[in-house]
């Protein structure tokens, strides 16, 4: 699977996401690299730079001159141009740039407004219910595999329009496409094939019979008088697919996390049900799940830095979302925290697509876990793992039950 | 609200706005939004004594800096 790497020493010359020491505690890591560098250099991935600031993260998310988002996610080989397939890029919008960019944003904004994902709302509290009634009795659940993880993968699956009886299948491909990233070119497109064939399957199908889903939507949606191309159709999925599961997945799973290690913060939520839009702000800052990575477009000096064309540059938005330059006692978690900008969708035009959605089942998720379970704590702190990558969440996450309302 | 004859007024910068929803989540009284999910100030944006403090924290919220509380 993965090769086995030399450990880093110095992450401020020598980074690396999937360092096992960053991949278990990362926030020590960047508060140190703020304090000394403040962008971190590797010449792993084939080059790349690591603004750890606030201020370094929002130059980049909204520099669209100088960086490009034709591929996002961090992978062991430096890509060219071959691989970058421009102006739809392979999951659009999210690997679009300007102009082509707004196009392919506004074709899927309206579907992901807040009235249509707000619509779903009941169909969320009774899918989280269903996991929680199959739960009871259980004196360990697991938050991350039996409960965090199904979550927006049935929420993807149903918006979609993809069969029920699809679902497991539907979950493994999940897992290839998400795990899949770290893997050479090679292996990544063969273990990619039979996903391919399974959404041109479903596009075929939702072709055949047209209905409300966002599948079908994608299909009928016209742009200037036109239906989108296929490949766009294509990547879009993937995108959603990509974007819209282990992220909010890891959102839960990371809330949990806090919420069985902190008694206080969980008895406020249960008694004071007011606080959550608050409070899910701070789940976001403070756990934000996603970090995201832009290539540089050209030689140039940035932030203070000789980058060259097609460097990678990592665009850690739970990094900035605990600079104290920007969030006063930015290293406490703050449950009524009223001033937060925090970054967890991102910044500027690529501002995450899927936010309301992902807000939403993060608070039904929430919600109903605490009305079920209003006291809870981490069975075994030693078993919890964190995903590698720049999606970071518990997937492993015991959690002792003790209370049942 | 009006001061000796001041308006205090909220605003969104559309130009800025780019659709997190944070002040129409924290403070739906104020705000909506469009068919893209941009935030909108719902009606003028007069603000009262009452709703100031929501709309400021609509404004400490906004990852953007898009909202402004202006008076006139």
């Amino acid at each position: 699977m993965t090769d086995i790497k030399e450990p880093v020493v110095d992450f401020a010359t020598d980074w690396d996401h999937t360092d096992p020491q960053w991949v278990a505690d990362p926030y020590p890591i960047w508060d140190d690299l703020r304090q000394r560098c403040p962008v971190a250099h590797t010449e792993r991935f084939g080059g790349g730079w690591f603004p750890s600031t606030h201020a370094g993260v929002s130059a980049v998310a909204k520099d669209t001159e100088n960086f490009t988002s034709r591929t996002v996610v961090i992978n062991n080989g430096r890509p060219g141009e071959e691989a970058l397939p421009a102006p739809i890029g392979v999951a659009p919008p999210i690997t679009s740039d300007p102009p082509f960019h707004q196009i392919a944003r506004r074709v899927i904004l309206p579907a992901f407004a807040p009235g249509p994902i707000n619509a779903l709302e009941p169909q969320m509290r009774a899918l989280c219910n269903r996991l929680l009634d199959n739960l009871a009795g259980h004196e360990v659940v697991n938050g991350g595999s039996e409960y965090a993880q199904f979550i927006p993968t049935a929420v993807i699956r149903q918006m979609l329009g993809f069969p029920e009886e699809d679902e497991e299948l539907f979950r493994e491909f999940v897992h290839i496409v998400i795990g899949g990233v770290n893997l050479p070119e090679e292996e990544r497109i063969e273990q990619f094939m039979p996903i391919e064939e399974y959404l041109v399957r479903q596009i075929e199908e939702h072709q055949a019979n047209p209905r409300d889903d966002l599948t079908t939507y994608l299909l009928n949606v016209e742009v200037e008088g036109e239906k989108l191309a296929l490949e766009h159709v294509f990547g879009t999925i993937i995108l959603v697919l990509i974007a819209g599961i282990d992220t909010t997945w890891s959102a839960i799973g990371a809330s949990l996390w806090h919420l069985a290690q902190n008694p206080e913060d969980l008895a406020r939520l249960v008694s004071e049900p007011d606080l959550m839009p608050i409070a899910l702000e701070e789940f976001l800052r403070f756990y934000a799940p996603v970090t995201m990575a832009r290539l540089v477009k050209h030689d140039m000096d940035y932030l203070g830095c000789p980058m060259k064309e097609y460097d990678w540059l990592m665009l850690g938005f739970p990094a900035a979302n605990r600079d104290p330059a920007a969030f006063k006692d930015a290293d406490r978690f703050i449950i009524d925290r009223m001033e937060n900008r925090h970054l967890a969708f991102g910044l500027g035009i690529h501002r995450c697509v899927g936010s309301n959605l992902a807000r939403l089942e993060l608070r039904v998720a929430l919600e109903e876990f605490i009305a079920r379970y209003p006291r809870f704590e981490l069975a075994d702190p030693t078993a919890v793992t964190w995903a590698p990558g720049m999606i970071r969440g518990p997937r492993n996450l015991p959690l002792r039950i003790l209370a049942v309302a | 609200m009006s001061h000796e004859g001041r308006v205090v007024r909220v605003v969104i910068d559309a130009q800025r706005c780019q659709g997190h929803g944070r002040c129409f989540t924290l403070a739906p009284g104020l705000f909506g939004y469009d068919e893209l999910g941009n935030g909108q100030v719902l009606g003028d944006g007069v603000l009262s004594d009452d709703n100031l403090a929501l709309a400021q924290l609509a404004q400490a919220n906004c990852p953007e800096h898009a909202i402004d509380i202006e008076e006139t």
